[in-house]
């Protein structure tokens, strides 16, 4: 599960948020019960731009997932041991979960899924762009559980207690669902990590491969993030990406000396009078250019959905036609 | 058959109940072309982790729910009822539990 | 009383061919929910396949295993039925394989499912109390993949023109490989005769009353099957598995010390 590019604008998205209506009364009901902490339900009158802020949060999220399904998924036909295949499977299977969880808590703003996928398959809608990187070894899969989910943990946890109800309800299903995600990937990686040295080798050139791109996943610091004082303003975001990716450097760097390997940045110590560690300066040129779609496999990635998606037309067509046909027949909701 | 598509699959709305004895949750929605097949996919998609022991599926469009906006009326109206709730009566400790 | 590692194998090779089939689908399914779905009954069949091999490998003995029986051994040592290990698509050689097609899928996923049905539930009474267990755990995950295919089936055959043009087309490319549950094997004749095995001929009448039923209940018809009879279970099996096994076995073999 994976969140970084909430803080990017969707391509067609329109300018600066409304501010007239702050005045009235709704606004001013809506504020209030921001400021105490509250919670925001479907039928609760909302901002036009906290509503389509959500929107585009929530269904990058959600696409996020499905597409992140796509560079998992290319190493389960050759999972090394049964084992591993199946937990591959139960892995990938649990983003097109989280992925439904969020298309449907996004639907309780009002906008249809369909309508989502349309927005995703046009190159309108963003997603992380982490999975425009291609998975090259089995490691890869190791090192997307230990470091894009433990990334994405770190981003997910204060969305638990978003001010959007349905969102902060679908985060809490997806975290418990997560805790495996990373745990596994790191243990995957443990494992190789006692095999033979063409496996050691291969879990080190993937952790060099994903290191920086982790980094970059938090998005750009928050003077450079157009949405960020806002979402933070409306709790739909809780923490700021800087203090997530010191975060997330700091519980890695452990990890890593754990498992063997070493991360690849020569600025990477610990500062004590920070009580951090310090890290280098992160390749935003090449973020950019991901995330404008032009990194290594952006193409494929959305024309794989876009395929999925069109190819799956007659199926859903055909379940539709049945059910018309026999909507006076097929009255068995259990009770 | 350009016209049915993902719009046309309708969303419903999913309760589980996570064991015998506890009442059916809501958990979540999802999209399906009738009643039979949103009971299946419900199965799939809510209850990987032996989640639940019984499933409801309902149409969201079938929920009637109550306006915000109403919330005033409806609501308030029981805060000041404190004689409802068992605190709020005293009984002599030598009585034990009641 | 044991089964013989053979007839295990041919149980387990089933389910590890068809569970590596379907979980192809994984991220490119029509619908959401249904890729969900479709993942969960790869996961069953790999959990059936685990169970089987793990089992076999305590008969083998030796330096048998669960991943050495699924990753070290060639197309010609597997024992699944031919049916299971085709494309997701129509008639073609292995080199020209097209896009997925989801009839072909449900099609397979019924015939087989039909038949496990039958076949998990008289192995419960299998005489090799190990086996009888598996079946027991397989027979439900069985009944709800059976339920699931054929609920698309009928979807498919009484949906659209389009839906039921390709189910039909499924159906008639498919059927014939359904030849090859009632013919002869050697390890399923000893399993029979050892009683720990099912003698599937005699599962045949259910087999076509299930079958016949839905189909007509999808307006699809059975169509005639004559010719050439597949014999994966035998060993003799189609192009395809061929490169089923190169992928699924690329890495296992590339480090074949290797731990994961």
């Amino acid at each position: 599960m994976y969140t970084q590019s909430m803080d990017i604008p969707d391509a067609a998205e329109k300018g600066p948020p409304e501010s007239a209506s702050a005045a009235s009364e709704l606004a001013n009901a809506f504020e209030a019960r921001i400021d105490a902490d509250g919670r925001i339900e479907p039928q609760d009158w909302m901002p036009d731009n906290y509503r389509q802020t959500l929107v585009r949060q929530i269904s990058q999220h959600a696409h996020s997932e499905i597409v992140g399904m796509l560079p998992e998924g290319n190493w389960i036909s050759r999972a090394p041991s049964l084992k591993r295949k199946a937990i591959l499977i139960a892995k990938v299977q649990d983003e097109a979960g989280h992925g439904l969880y969020l298309y449907s808590a996004a639907e309780t703003l009002g906008t249809s899924r369909e309508q989502m996928l349309e927005g995703l398959h046009s190159g309108r809608a963003k997603y992380s762009s982490i999975f425009n990187y291609p998975t090259l070894t089995w490691a890869d899969v190791g090192v997307i559980g230990w470091l894009v989910d433990g990334a994405a943990i770190m981003n997910q946890v204060p969305l638990c207690r978003c001010s959007y109800g349905p969102y902060a309800r679908a985060m809490v299903r997806v975290c418990k669902e997560e805790s495996f995600h990373q745990r596994q990937g790191y243990e995957a990686l443990l494992v190789m990590m006692k095999g033979t040295d063409e496996q050691r080798a291969m879990v080190q050139d993937a952790t060099n491969r994903y290191w920086w791109k982790c980094l970059a996943m938090f998005g750009p610091p928050a003077a450079d993030s157009p949405h960020s004082a806002l979402a933070m303003r409306w709790g739909i975001k809780r923490i700021s990406n800087d203090e997530l990716r010191q975060k997330f450097v700091d519980a890695t760097v452990p990890q890593a000396k754990v498992l063997g390997v070493t991360l690849p940045d020569p600025d990477l110590k610990w500062n004590e009078a920070r009580q951090h560690y310090d890290y280098g300066e992160i390749d935003w040129q090449e973020f950019w250019t991901t995330v404008a779609g032009n990194g290594p496999c952006n193409k494929e990635r959305l024309a794989t959905r876009v395929k999925a998606h069109s190819d799956g037309q007659w199926v859903r067509d055909a379940a539709m036609a049945y059910a018309r046909k026999y909507r006076e027949r097929t009255i068995t909701e259990a009770v | 058959m350009n016209a049915t598509t993902l719009k046309d699959w309708p969303l419903w709305e999913v309760f589980v109940r996570s064991k015998q004895g506890i009442e059916h949750k809501h958990c979540g929605s999802l999209h399906a072309a009738d009643a039979a097949q949103a009971l299946h996919m419900a199965r799939d998609v809510y209850t990987r982790r032996q989640e639940g022991v019984s499933i409801w599926v309902v149409p969201s469009a079938k929920i009637t729910a109550s306006n915000p906006d109403d919330k005033g009326e409806l609501f308030d109206p029981a805060s000041d009822k404190i004689y409802r709730h068992p605190s709020f009566y005293e009984i002599p400790d030598e009585v034990g539990h009641m | 009383m044991k089964a013989n590692a053979a007839y295990l194998l041919h149980l387990a090779d089933n389910a590890v061919v068809l569970g590596q089939r379907n979980s192809e689908w994984c991220g490119h399914g029509p619908i959401l929910e249904e890729d969900i779905a479709l993942a969960n009954m790869s996961l069953d069949m790999i959990g059936q396949a685990r169970l089987l091999y793990q089992l076999a490998a305590t008969r083998i003995g030796g330096d048998a295993s669960e991943d050495r029986l699924a990753y070290f051994r060639d197309a010609s040592e597997y024992r699944n039925y031919t049916l299971l290990e085709l494309p997701h698509n129509g008639p073609l050689v292995g080199y020209a394989v097209a896009d997925r097609d989801y009839a072909t899928t449900t099609v397979r996923n019924f015939l087989y499912g039909a038949l496990m049905v039958l076949l998990w539930d008289g192995l419960q009474k299998s005489a090799d109390e190990d086996l009888a267990a598996i079946a027991a755990k397989s027979l439900k995950e069985a009944s709800y993949h059976l339920h699931h295919s054929r609920d698309w089936l009928i979807r498919f055959g009484d949906g659209t023109e389009e839906s039921h043009a390709r189910a039909q087309a499924a159906v008639d490319h498919l059927f014939a490989y359904s030849e090859e549950f009632w013919s002869d094997s050697v390890a399923e004749s000893a399993a029979v005769d050892a009683g720990v095995g099912v003698d599937l001929r005699e599962l045949r009448s259910a087999w076509d009353a299930l079958v016949d039923e839905t189909l007509t209940e999808a307006k699809l018809a059975r169509p005639e099957v004559k010719g050439y009879l597949p014999s994966g279970k035998n060993g003799a099996h189609s192009e395809h598995l061929s490169y089923l096994l190169g992928e699924m076995q690329v890495l296992a073999r590339a480090h074949p010390g290797g731990t994961w």
